[in-house]
């Protein structure tokens, strides 16, 4: 459970302040220690997160500047990496600091969940239906969480790398129903 | 000294034939980037009104020709078939651009694969978006097929 | 069939018993198909959970945020509904003035909304899904269709977030036609938009003005790029071809003959008194509650944060050109317009520099690996035209990472993060678009409010429904 990355370096010893994060995001690394700090390749800031730790990190990354919600989803890393199978990113933008931030939540299992941050950012509601109709991750303490892209009748979660891209005949729900 | 009465024969089909292609109504169902080029049609330049045809109707009781303007989800499809249900007959279908005739670029989960699946097409438009000028040529078409009575059904 | 249904009290009290529910459903079923068959279609387009519910059974959680009221800012609503008797009205998705297939429930007291449900996904494109079997070189193909007002900003977000992947840089032509591109764009979005937005508010005639000018734009991008729109001429490494002989007469012509229609605009609207009463106080959102939907362009910029991607966080060298950031107060209908109008004027301010300081060189990265090899080495060699082949067919590999890009866009900041684990298709596609989160902020801003005010707010935050649901 220490490392789910998908290169585990388990051999290097932990390196708490190997490398140095920026001034803005100190108070948030000093509150999370078990966080993990990167920049990826463009030299975007990404933080990796536990999920059960993940709305104290949102309100906390909010109270450090954080204020705008940007983006959620998920990235299914199917046959992969040898963690969890799925990812579910958040961005979030400081306009104070004129930063973004990328989290990064591994998630797992055959209903994966993680928590909502409905809480903290409102504007997350649609997202995270959105991830729930397409990947089906389940998203606990989200007021109203239903399909969103697709009727309410369908079968499977389309985004998930084990579903098939082909198109499905047409369907009509069962035609004799009346409300 | 006045001139004869006039007359003329003609069957009840041909003049019924004649005063509908004259006035087709549009029901507006744009969809997607294919609704826009249909507002081009209808607007200033290309001026869609030398055909009959200024009026889009919103609401489908008052229109009897539907263009199919963009691609139809799944999600889409009752409601583009209950439209079709609403318009009196006779009516007609245009299935305007890539996506609303064969599910274009996008054959995967989310779009019927051509809107011939869920109402009679009589018109395709070919075209991603197919321009103004090919959305005329289609009404066209369909104007010379219900003036012939090929496209009526009734 | 009901009278057997029916209890004895019933039958006695009334000898004409009031359809039941089911009955007057099938009634007005009927009626809705115009044939005599059960319409099962009304039933089937319901979509169940999906839905708005009645007050009595929604939660409470759910009220709140359809009513609009998650943020605590300096205005509340007094939530007085609960004892009211109201309605639930079905809008769309067949509904002009929708832009789109967008559907919306509203909870009505009276002629006032209460609640609002955006219901989405009638668009639903899977563009998703599609852009993980298309290599990155036909990835701009896939999200040109997705925001069709504004096609050039998604091939060049996608490009642009591509291009960060492999690390390449561009030649300074590329980057000057790309500024071009997507400011005239940029300008012809917001044609559309004054277009509709007037339409929606009963000026007719802006509709067919603003599809003039436009028109204007449509015939240089047609020449430029083959189409007049989903033009799939920014790609990644550059554009896909040179600007045609004689464009800089068209971009004179263009600069010339929109700022002709602005102004007719003008008259027509901004000092017409039933459009300001019409917009002016009218669905009003505050900068804490853009933060917190993620609200961005015009509608974030109406309520006078300063905040531009053009300016703050610069691609495609648009720092070199000078642009102001217009800015409103008050955060309602008629700020995001004169916001969206000043930007046509700033945009088309940048293309006449890029008019001027059009730099000689490339269009296109001269780096062979995303880039075939000129036409005519084709005609020679064979291994140009194995080369060129292997480009359109496999595609390029590019190295594995994420990377999220913004610009900013016509609506907002327009996000396209991809993950790529070395191959030469991307394994996951994912649009941040404008709309989705405008839409979804449409309570806050309709909540409380006229229902005829609705059609001015869902114009005035120009959704583009191919955006929306992707
Ligand atoms: S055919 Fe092309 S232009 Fe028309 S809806 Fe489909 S993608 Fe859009």
């Amino acid at each position: 459970m220490t490392d789910q990355m998908p290169t585990p370096d388990e051999e290097t010893a932990p390196e708490p302040a190997a490398p140095p994060v920026a001034p803005h995001l100190a108070p948030l690394a000093e509150a999370f220690p078990e966080a993990k700090f990167e920049q990826s390749a463009a030299g975007q800031q990404v933080a990796r997160v536990e999920s059960g730790r993940l709305v104290e990190f949102v309100q906390a990354a909010r109270d450090a500047g954080f204020e705008m919600f940007i983006d959620l989803t998920a990235v299914d890393h199917y046959r992969q990496r040898s963690g969890p199978r799925y990812d579910v990113v958040v961005g979030l933008l400081s306009l104070k600091h004129n930063q973004r931030l990328r989290i990064l939540v591994p998630v797992d299992g055959d209903v994966p969940s993680a928590p909502s941050i409905t809480d903290v950012y409102p504007g997350a509601n649609f997202y995270e239906r959105e991830v729930y109709d397409l990947f089906g991750i389940d998203f606990t303490g989200h007021p109203d969480l239903t399909r969103i892209m697709l009727p309410d009748d369908w079968d499977g979660h389309p985004l998930r790398k084990d579903t098939p891209v082909g198109a499905v005949p047409i369907q009509f729900r069962d035609t004799n129903k009346v409300l | 000294m006045a001139e004869p009465p006039g007359f003329l024969t003609a069957t009840i089909n041909s003049i019924a034939n004649w005063s509908r292609y004259n006035s087709s109504w549009g029901a507006t169902f744009g969809l997607a980037c294919c609704a826009i080029e249909m507002m081009h049609t209808g607007a200033a330049h290309n001026d869609l009104a030398r055909f009959g045809m200024e009026v889009f109707r919103a609401s489908p009781r008052q229109a009897d020709l539907m263009i199919v303007a963009g691609r139809v989800s799944q999600k889409m499809a009752p409601v583009l078939r209950q439209v079709y249900d609403q318009m009196p007959e006779p009516k007609w279908v245009i299935s305007m651009g890539a996506c609303a005739s064969s599910g274009g670029m996008f054959n995967n989960y989310a779009l019927v694969q051509g809107v011939d699946q869920v109402v009679p097409v009589d018109v395709y438009v070919p075209g991603c978006p197919p321009g103004p000028q090919s959305l005329m040529h289609a009404i066209l078409t369909l104007h010379e097929g219900i003036k012939s009575g090929e496209f009526v059904r009734v | 069939m009901t009278d057997e249904v029916t209890t004895e009290e019933e039958a006695t009290e009334a000898p004409h018993p009031a359809p039941s529910e089911t009955e007057r459903r099938q009634l007005h079923d009927m009626w809705a198909s115009g044939t005599e068959e059960p319409a099962w279609v009304v039933a089937s387009t319901a979509e169940g959970a999906q839905l708005m519910l009645p007050r009595d059974q929604a939660t409470g959680e759910d009220v709140a945020g359809e009513g609009g009221t998650l943020v605590v800012d300096d205005r509340l609503f007094e939530d007085e509904a609960a004892e009211a008797e109201t309605t639930i009205l079905n809008m769309g998705p067949q509904h002009p003035s929708t832009h789109g297939v967008l559907r919306l429930q509203l909870e009505l007291e009276g002629e006032v909304i209460r609640r609002v449900k955006p219901v989405i996904g009638y668009l639903h494109t899977g563009m998703e899904k599609t852009g993980e079997t298309l290599t990155f070189l036909q990835g701009p193909t896939n999200v040109t269709r997705m925001d069709y007002l504004a096609p050039f900003h998604n091939e060049l977000c996608f490009s642009l977030a591509t291009e960060a992947l492999l690390g390449i840089e561009l030649p300074p032509r590329a980057e000057a036609i790309r500024v071009l591109m997507t400011e005239l764009n940029r300008v012809s979005s917001h044609l559309t938009w004054v277009a509709t937005q007037g339409m929606d508010l009963g000026a007719v005639s802006m509709m067919i003005y603003g599809i003039r000018e436009r028109e204007l734009l449509l015939a240089f991008f047609e020449k430029t790029t083959g189409l007049r729109m989903n033009h799939n001429y920014i790609r990644p490494g550059g554009v896909a071809a040179d600007l045609p002989d004689g464009w800089e007469e068209d971009v004179v012509g263009i600069l010339e003959g929109i700022p002709k229609g602005l102004s007719d605009y003008h008259d027509l609207l901004t000092n017409n008194p039933i459009f300001l009463g019409r917009t002016q106080g009218v669905g009003v959102i505050t900068s804490e509650e853009c933060f917190a939907y993620g609200i961005t362009g015009p509608p974030l910029r109406a309520t006078g944060v300063d905040w531009d991607l053009r300016k703050t966080q610069p691609y495609s060298g648009i720092e070199q050109y000078e642009f102001d950031v217009p800015l409103g107060e008050n955060g309602d209908v008629y700020d995001r317009y004169t916001v969206r109008m000043e930007e046509m004027v700033q945009s088309l301010r940048i293309v006449s520099q890029v008019l001027e300081t059009m730099p000689d060189g490339d269009y296109r990265t001269t780096d062979l690996k995303v880039t075939p090899p000129p036409r005519k080495r084709i005609d020679e060699s064979m291994e140009a035209l194995i080369h060129h082949f292997k480009i359109f067919t496999e595609g390029f590999k590019v190295p594995a990472g994420e990377h999220y890009q913004a610009i900013e866009g016509p609506r907002g900041e327009l996000g396209h993060y991809l993950v790529s684990v070395g191959e030469a298709k991307p394994w996951r596609l994912h649009c941040r678009t404008p709309s989705f989160a405008a839409i979804q902020s449409l309570p806050i801003m309709m909540g409380d409010q006229l229902i005829a005010d609705s059609i001015a707010v869902i114009a005035s935050i120009d959704p583009v429904l191919g955006d929306v649901d992707r």
